[in-house]
């Protein structure tokens, strides 16, 4: 589903991601691991058609998304990191505004599916409240659910539990898992646990290069004994 | 309010003892300077300072798109808020007996005009997160396409420095109010029509220029 290859992004002189390639397919849920400034959300942002590549380029469901953003777009759902949305308009209105622009023009087009996200993404109680009243959670969730809200083959995560607390992290979590069998996701994070929870592979990212790229099983069989929290010490510890 | 304060108090509404509504339009231009960046700054500024520009640009949208409604939006705004100066026409209409045609040109010409400035505003606002900024800027854009063709400041090109006439008409022409002054006399010229379209046209293309960068 997302094939990215030889990407290369420079802000600059300065090399934020320098020649990463992957494949996810249907089914898996990769985790995008790495130290803060690793280059994960520049990754993200270029497989999105946010960022114009340097070099190198990134395909998701046959699309190239060099070539033809926009179907990029339709085909992903995205939650970009800390979950930025218009703080003036309500969670309702927000999510009508995203299905509109989405392609759900009509009412009957567009309500069941805000239903389903504001049940799946538990914002009932909210759903009346300019998004500026809410707490970091609501928000993260209000970007969580307009991420899923036209049910994309794709998704792409940043940091999607982040300023949750344990139990909504446990809930978002499980959404994922159970979301995963007929969907190509991506979520980076740097909460090790999350990775060895949900993740059907893993890829350790650091100065822009990727470094790991391997099931969880692997990477332990690879350093036995050692858990997740050391390997990942071990392998970027050169950045500090 | 400003404007109709301006038709009433600096531009002798009631004492020129006609008809029109030459004096309430006449303060428009000066007006827009202000009025225009306002409703103008924060088109793309404060989607960028919110972050929200991520989350626009990876919804199925191309930029122009996303350039051109943000733009009509506003333009639609600018038109509606144009349109409700109606009040002053009843007046004029009950005072005495206007003439239409002069009044709809120059209300035409109100909102090619708005769409002229709105277009210098979009893009200022493209350039920086900063609302202030964005607003300053474009402000300073509009007063000194004002102020270009402005009698006094041509007066003054013309006779105190002793510019040659066709190089006075080249720098008046840049100006709002010189194709603005038009409409206002009930004249439609296609070349002021033009000007305007193609003033806000050309901004909206750089406009989509920036925000690929």
């Amino acid at each position: 589903m997302i094939e990215v290859q030889g990407l290369v992004k420079n802000y600059g002189a300065l090399r934020a991601v320098d020649g990463v390639s992957f494949k996810v397919n249907r089914g898996d849920i990769l985790g995008f691991l790495g130290p803060n400034g690793a280059g994960k959300s520049t990754t993200m942002k270029v497989i999105m058609g946010f960022l114009r590549p340097t070099a190198g380029t990134a395909i998701v469901g046959g699309h190239d998304v060099t070539v033809d953003p926009v179907a990029v777009k339709r085909m992903v759902g995205y939650l970009p990191e800390n979950a930025p949305a218009y703080p003036e308009m309500t969670v309702e209105e927000f999510l009508g505004f995203i299905a509109e622009v989405r392609g759900f023009r009509t009412i009957a087009q567009s309500r069941p599916r805000i239903e389903r996200v504001v049940d799946l993404c538990h914002l009932t109680q909210v759903r009346r409240q300019t998004i500026e009243t809410l707490s970091k959670g609501f928000k993260q969730r209000v970007g969580f659910a307009q991420a899923l809200l036209h049910d994309p083959p794709v998704l792409v995560l940043d940091e999607p539990t982040d300023g949750l607390d344990p139990n909504q992290k446990h809930e978002v979590r499980n959404l994922i898992k159970q979301m995963a069998a007929e969907k190509a996701i991506i979520l980076s994070t740097h909460i090790l646990e999350e990775v060895e929870a949900i993740c059907t592979r893993i890829i350790i990212i650091t100065r822009g290069k990727v470094v790991v790229d391997a099931t969880p099983e692997e990477l332990h069989a690879r350093h036995a004994g050692a858990q997740l929290e050391e390997i990942f010490r071990d392998l970027t510890q050169t950045d500090t | 309010m400003a404007s109709v304060g301006c038709a009433f108090f600096l531009g002798g509404f009631f004492n020129a003892n006609m008809a029109s509504l030459e004096s309430y339009f006449a303060f428009l231009p000066w007006l827009f300077i202000a009025f225009v960046p306002a409703v103008g700054m924060r088109l793309w500024s404060e989607e960028k300072r919110a972050g929200t520009i991520e989350l626009l640009f990876t919804l199925p949208v191309t930029t122009l798109e996303a350039v051109l409604a943000k733009f009509l939006a506003s333009w639609a705004f600018l038109c509606l808020a144009i349109l409700l100066s109606f009040p002053m026409v009843l007046t004029v209409a009950y005072l005495g007996d206007p003439d239409w045609g002069v009044i709809v040109s120059s209300y035409l010409g109100c909102l090619l005009m708005a769409g002229a400035y709105l277009g210098i505003c979009s893009l200022t606002s493209a350039f920086t997160k900063n609302q202030v900024i964005s607003f300053v800027v474009s402000v300073f854009i509009c007063f000194v396409l004002v102020l270009l063709g402005w009698s006094i400041f041509t007066d003054f090109l013309g006779g105190y420095l002793a510019l040659p006439a066709w190089l006075v008409d080249l720098v008046s022409n840049f100006s709002f109010k010189s194709h603005f002054d038009g409409f206002v006399k009930g004249i439609i010229d296609p070349k002021d029509v033009i000007f305007f379209l193609s003033l806000a046209g050309f901004c909206l293309f750089l406009n989509v220029l920036v925000l690929e960068r």
